[in-house]
């Protein structure tokens, strides 16, 4: 397991220079500090995943690239320029795309117009919206991706779950997203579901994005990062890359190691018996 | 890569095409406008005077009266906000014109352009305060209605000494201007006054800009759901600011015909209560006021059944006491068939 110290290393020896590096990045609100001296960088043709549980400052890094917030103190540099984003729009227009679990799209609106909002096209001298063109490019994409959806004219809020996360995807890349932000893709997912997005989270990856993937699912995780970032109270807790962890060795940090210990053995004064058998069970995962 | 999960791309066998009336039932002015048949039926029977072709003049008349605001409140409500003050606004508008004309001696048109200039201000205002809060717009527009409202009177007052305006129909430029906003015209017989072709104008553009363009897919999106358009790069404090821009330029039409049909008066104290007209015109034509769905052409329908309503109850003979219930009533069902196409569209 790496340290933050040695991954400074990391990126400078990688012949894949990042495409966004975060340099001790801090965020506070007030005098909450929600996330201190976190370090990430995205590379091309990689999946970085960021584990963490809840409130562990996950949202917060999200919010941070995307533009929504801006951070307070360390260094943010897109395409090896620092930057500090004021709106999502700049964050867009630096090629990073964000996808996130509930509002990635208006329920009501078609997948069409869902597809292209905030890029529409247009044509003619007063700027009529191309509809067919839309539909036809939307079409294309979504089969690209391996989405059928038979009906573009269907609100969004008609496809299901994993249906409006690719959609969510295939739009980011149509629009030539350089970096991809997944925020829990899977959470409200089941398994069939979770196995679609987590495949179309690879063909973006193979498409030469970089990606950066929001979970709490280490199982998730495993099955497409490249390197896995744990977040914990705000710090990076750990930051490794694939060959150096197993997946049993990433579940127990996120789910808390050495205090998941502590824990079973609090309750096995209790009753030895079930718990000892329920901890089993989580730790071999499913 | 893409083998080692089933694909889920081949044809979902649970979805068959839909057929032409599924897709007519999903549009939002559909409700409106079997009711608007519904109502057109009843009283072509109940209300003989109904059947006069001369009379239709005053239906539609009466129907653009609410109908020209009807349009900016439709947009507005698909935008997810809505206006209290857009009745008293208009109200504004006119007695500006009146009063500004009139107070310094100067063309009608001066007047009626520094009441476009205001007109305007007061949306950029309600827009801007609600952007600048994050209040529901309820809550702002609310104060922005009682401010226009008791301004209304009292500068009024002030300014001629009575609860009107005073008449500028003998000043220059007043034929011009009704001519504009408040003339009418013979067609095959029947009486048609211009707020009614304004009005068929305006909608055609409004429901052409929200249907065909970038700024209409963004009202949807708005409304629909602001953190997600906002995500995506739309400006939505830009486009709800512009929306309540918007409800200001019509009432600032709305308050010229006022001022223009009445030779030049405006009493201080109407408008109030219009702007619960324009909002049930706005809802029973298909416009959900949580946002994010609606039609303009349902508004114009809303408008179109609120005037037939309204002289179809005179035609008939009844007590018009009965209009009040029956818009009520047509409301509440609206809300109702509102909500029903609401929750399957959002059903999965």
């Amino acid at each position: 397991m790496t340290t933050t110290e040695s991954f400074a290393d990391d990126a400078t020896t990688s012949p894949n220079t990042p495409i966004v590096l975060l340099e001790d990045v801090g965020k506070s609100y007030g005098n909450i500090q929600a996330l201190r001296g976190v370090s990430l960088s995205v590379r091309q043709g990689e999946i970085t995943c960021v584990l963490g549980d809840n409130g562990a400052g996950k949202s917060t890094l999200i919010k941070i690239i995307a533009g929504l917030h801006d951070y307070t103190s360390g260094r943010m540099s897109v395409n090896g320029e620092e930057r500090h984003f004021g709106s999502p729009r700049e964050s867009l227009d630096s090629g990073i795309a964000t996808v996130y679990q509930d509002l990635a799209l208006a329920p009501l609106m078609s997948v069409w117009r869902n597809f292209f909002l905030g890029n529409e096209i247009t044509k003619g001298p007063f700027r009529q919206l191309d509809v067919a063109k839309m539909k036809r490019i939307a079409q294309e994409e979504l089969t690209k991706m391996g989405i059928a959806i038979p009906n573009l004219e269907q609100p969004v809020g008609k496809l299901s779950g994993g249906q409006r996360q690719c959609v969510a995807i295939a739009r980011a890349i149509h629009f030539g997203a350089k970096v991809l932000i997944l925020d829990e893709p899977t959470a409200a997912l089941g398994v069939n579901q979770s196995g679609v997005v987590l495949k179309y989270v690879v063909k973006a990856r193979d498409a030469g994005i970089g990606v950066i993937f929001i979970t709490h699912n280490p199982h998730h995780a495993y099955l497409v990062g490249n390197h896995f970032v744990v977040l914990k109270l705000g710090r990076v807790a750990l930051d490794t890359h694939r060959s150096e962890i197993t997946l049993e060795e990433l579940t127990t940090e996120m789910a808390g190691g050495s205090e998941l210990e502590a824990l079973s053995h609090e309750l096995r004064e209790i009753n030895p018996e079930v718990v000892v058998d329920d901890v089993r069970k989580g730790q071999e995962g499913t | 890569m893409a083998s080692t999960i089933t694909s889920p791309a081949a044809a979902d066998d649970r979805v068959s095409a839909r057929s032409l009336g599924a897709r007519l039932l999903s549009r939002p002015e559909i409700g409106s406008l079997v009711g608007a048949a519904v109502i057109l039926v009843f009283f072509l029977i109940a209300a003989p005077p109904f059947r006069d072709i001369n009379n239709t003049g005053t239906i539609l008349y009466q129907a653009a009266l609410i109908g020209v605001m009807a349009v900016p409140v439709s947009l507005l409500m698909i935008g997810g906000e809505f206006d209290l003050s857009a009745g008293v606004a208009v109200t504004t508008s006119g007695l500006t014109a009146g009063l500004f004309a009139y107070q310094f001696s100067l063309n009608v048109w001066i007047g009626v352009i520094v009441a476009l200039a205001l007109s305007l201000a007061i949306g950029a205002f309600n827009g801007w305060l609600l952007m600048r809060t994050g209040l529901p717009s309820f809550l702002v527009t609310l104060g922005t209605f009682f401010i226009l409202q008791g301004l209304n009177i009292a500068v009024t007052r002030l300014a001629s000494g009575a609860v009107a305006s005073n008449s500028i129909s003998d000043m220059d430029g007043f034929g011009a201007a009704k001519a504009v906003f408040a003339s009418e015209f013979k067609l095959g017989g029947v009486t048609i006054k211009i707020i009614v072709v304004w009005w068929i104008v305006f909608v055609a553009i409004a429901a052409w800009v929200l249907l065909k363009t970038q700024i209409g897919n963004w009202i949807f999106a708005a409304g629909g759901d602001a953190a997600a358009a906002r995500a995506v790069g739309v400006p939505v404090k830009k486009v709800k600011i512009g929306l309540f821009m918007t409800v200001g330029f019509f009432a600032w039409f709305t308050g010229m015909q006022l001022l223009f049909v009445q030779n030049g008066v405006v009493q201080s104290g109407e408008g109030v209560g219009k702007e619960f007209l324009y909002i049930i015109a706005a809802v029973v034509g298909g416009c959900l006021l949580t946002g994010g769905y609606g039609s303009v052409v349902g508004g114009a329908i809303g408008a179109l059944i609120f005037g037939m309503v309204q002289l179809g109850v005179v035609y008939a003979g009844w007590n018009p006491d009965w209009f009040k219930a029956f818009l009520g009533a047509m409301l509440l069902l609206a809300t109702i068939v509102n909500l029903v196409v609401k929750n399957r569209a959002e059903a999965r």
